[in-house]
């Protein structure tokens, strides 16, 4: 069998065919099949040419869902990969590391509309002079200021969308940026340490450099994230008061505009953003596999 | 504490400090969610769950009247059921499958196998997004829709790639000898399958089913396309989403209903967290 002699008839097909029919059946014939419709429509009954997709990139709520994955691609990723970056770091210096990793790493294990819903009672609002229940706006009062509509006010609500993701995410680019941390050989930081170089030098010209695959795992993986992001706009203000995003606007034209033409539009120009990002992920992938 | 001694310990204590800080803003979240979830209706309303730290044992403040409450008018008992359900198929489905294909992929030689695999890593760039409407077509027609049976495959579908990826790269790393020394010993090709690969890779499988387990239990989206407005059927994930939608302000519920439903995440996650992490990573670092 293996590698050297050829395994012939259908014996292949019995182990690689299953996933092969699965494949073709969820994932190659509907891809397909929505580049079609999205040059038709609404039912797909007549070709529409482009129209879907002038709509997709003019229409005004899809321009808000544009900006809005724009803030969140920036914000989001930065702020993701940052923090998980700087975690990473510095929990290798305490005795409690494990522990604390844990914590932070937490909130990856529930689901996003739980972590929505625990984060909108953060952001509760009761009018100014009322006790307040939801612990920003109590820190908000104790401060001095007036409480916020955190989730109602542009561009506030957008940030404090954002805040929810980098509680979800930050813990898993501390993971996988911290096991790359631990795996730079010490001897090269003392080194350099030796040739008089100070830590910031040792992190721009070292740290870095070494944490290169693990940076272009977590930012890609970051990208793909904020471009599919759904549940927690879904759950926390279903993209009112100016936080649409592009997931969750395709999921209104499928289901409240009953529009297949231009939720199929969505998703190609959604597809057609992810794919350079994943063709990078995956390169990443296959060189350390 | 003198000047000197006082600088070389202030990176330490900034270090602790950051660390310190970061620990309570990513607990105090869920505290909060958990506390209020056991304070009875009218507290909930009207004050801070904070208030009742300054005296955190005085269990007469504490109630178990809202999780009484969500779990039967409020349906997340049957809720769980489902999850459990959906979970337990979307996992065990996939998983077989993708063993399999992983196992013919990189330790059978035939022709295709290249252009095979080529097709699984395409697959992982493929967002769901691109699937949904012409799968939620064909569901409709063959009632699919509204179906376990249906979610199963669906799940089985969108996770096959990531996890025929995961395994392929991990029955690579097993030597091929043992594969041949076995084979030339008269095992059969299943057998070496079963007796072989299977029984190595139980770690790789361990990781593998626990991402794929939470993943589906903390599945929305495709849950929310493919079983529409079918609340009998509906996951814990949706049925707290609807519960957002119709008692928005009734905190006192909405707590209770997001702690049941992250229960068995959290079970999952503190009792087999290295698993876990290892199949986030999904082999993409080594160790």
């Amino acid at each position: 069998m293996v590698m050297r002699r050829k395994t012939g008839g259908l014996t292949p097909l019995l182990y690689v065919g299953p996933a092969v029919f699965f494949l073709t059946i969820f994932q190659v014939y509907p891809a397909l099949q929505t580049i079609y419709l999205s040059f038709m429509d609404r039912r797909s009954e007549a070709f529409v040419g482009l129209a879907n997709y002038k709509f997709v990139f003019t229409s005004a709520p899809m321009l808000t869902a544009f900006r809005n994955n724009l803030i969140w691609l920036v914000f989001f990723t930065a702020g993701t990969v940052g923090l998980g970056l700087l975690f990473a770091i510095l929990v290798d210096k305490v005795k409690y590391e494990s522990f604390a990793k844990s914590i932070i790493f937490m909130p990856m294990a529930i689901s996003f509309v739980g972590a929505g819903v625990v984060w909108k009672f953060m952001y509760t609002y009761k009018p100014p002079g009322s006790e307040q229940i939801g612990l920003l706006n109590q820190i908000l009062m104790i401060f001095g200021f007036e409480p916020k509509g955190w989730l109602l006010e542009s561009p506030l609500n957008n940030f404090a969308l954002i805040a929810v993701g980098l509680w979800i995410w930050t813990g898993y680019c501390m993971v996988i940026l911290s096991a790359a941390y631990k795996g730079i050989p010490k001897e090269l930081t003392e080194a350099a340490q030796v040739d008089g170089a100070n830590s910031l030098q040792v992190f721009r010209h070292i740290t870095i450099p070494e944490l290169k695959p693990a940076l272009t795992m977590v930012v890609s993986t970051m990208l793909v994230n904020v471009l599919k992001i759904f549940d927690i706009i879904y759950v926390m203000t279903n993209g009112n008061y100016g936080t649409e995003v592009i997931a969750n606007r395709m999921f209104k034209e499928m289901f409240q505009f009953s529009n297949t033409g231009r939720a199929s539009a969505i998703a190609v120009i959604l597809f057609l953003m992810i794919v350079p990002i994943m063709y990078a992920n995956i390169r990443q992938k296959l060189r350390e596999g | 504490m003198n000047w000197q001694k006082l600088k070389r310990k202030l990176p330490r204590l900034v270090v602790n400090i950051v660390v310190i800080a970061a620990i309570v803003i990513w607990f105090v979240p869920t505290l909060g969610l958990l506390i209020t979830s056991f304070r009875p209706a009218s507290d909930v309303a009207y004050t801070g769950w904070w208030t009742a730290l300054s005296s955190p044992l005085k269990f007469t403040q504490y109630t178990v009247e809202n999780y009484k409450n969500v779990l039967s008018s409020g349906g997340m008992l049957i809720a769980f059921r489902n999850s459990f359900i959906i979970a337990i198929g979307g996992t065990v489905i996939p998983v077989f499958f993708a063993a399999l294909a992983a196992f013919g992929l990189s330790k059978l030689n035939f022709q295709g196998r290249g252009f095979f695999y080529a097709l699984i890593v395409m697959m992982l760039v493929v967002p769901t997004q691109m699937t949904f409407v012409p799968v939620l077509r064909l569901y409709n027609k063959l009632s699919l829709s509204g179906t376990f049976g249906g979610l199963w495959l669906v799940h089985t579908g969108y996770g096959l790639p990531f996890s025929i990826f995961m395994l392929h790269t991990f029955f690579q790393s097993l030597p091929d000898e043992l594969f041949e020394a076995a084979h030339i010993d008269g095992a059969s090709i299943w057998t070496t399958f079963i007796r072989l690969a299977i029984p190595l890779s139980v770690p790789a499988l361990a990781s593998l089913v626990i991402f794929q387990f939470l993943a589906v239990w903390n599945d929305l989206l495709v849950a929310l396309i493919y079983l529409g407005g079918h609340q009998s059927v509906a996951p814990l994930t949706m049925r707290l989403s609807s519960l957002v939608g119709s008692h928005g302000q009734d905190w006192h519920l909405l707590t209770a209903a997001a702690f049941i439903s992250m229960t068995v995440p959290l079970i999952v996650f503190l009792a087999l967290q290295k698993y876990f992490v290892r199949g986030l990573m999904g082999g993409a670092v080594k160790g």
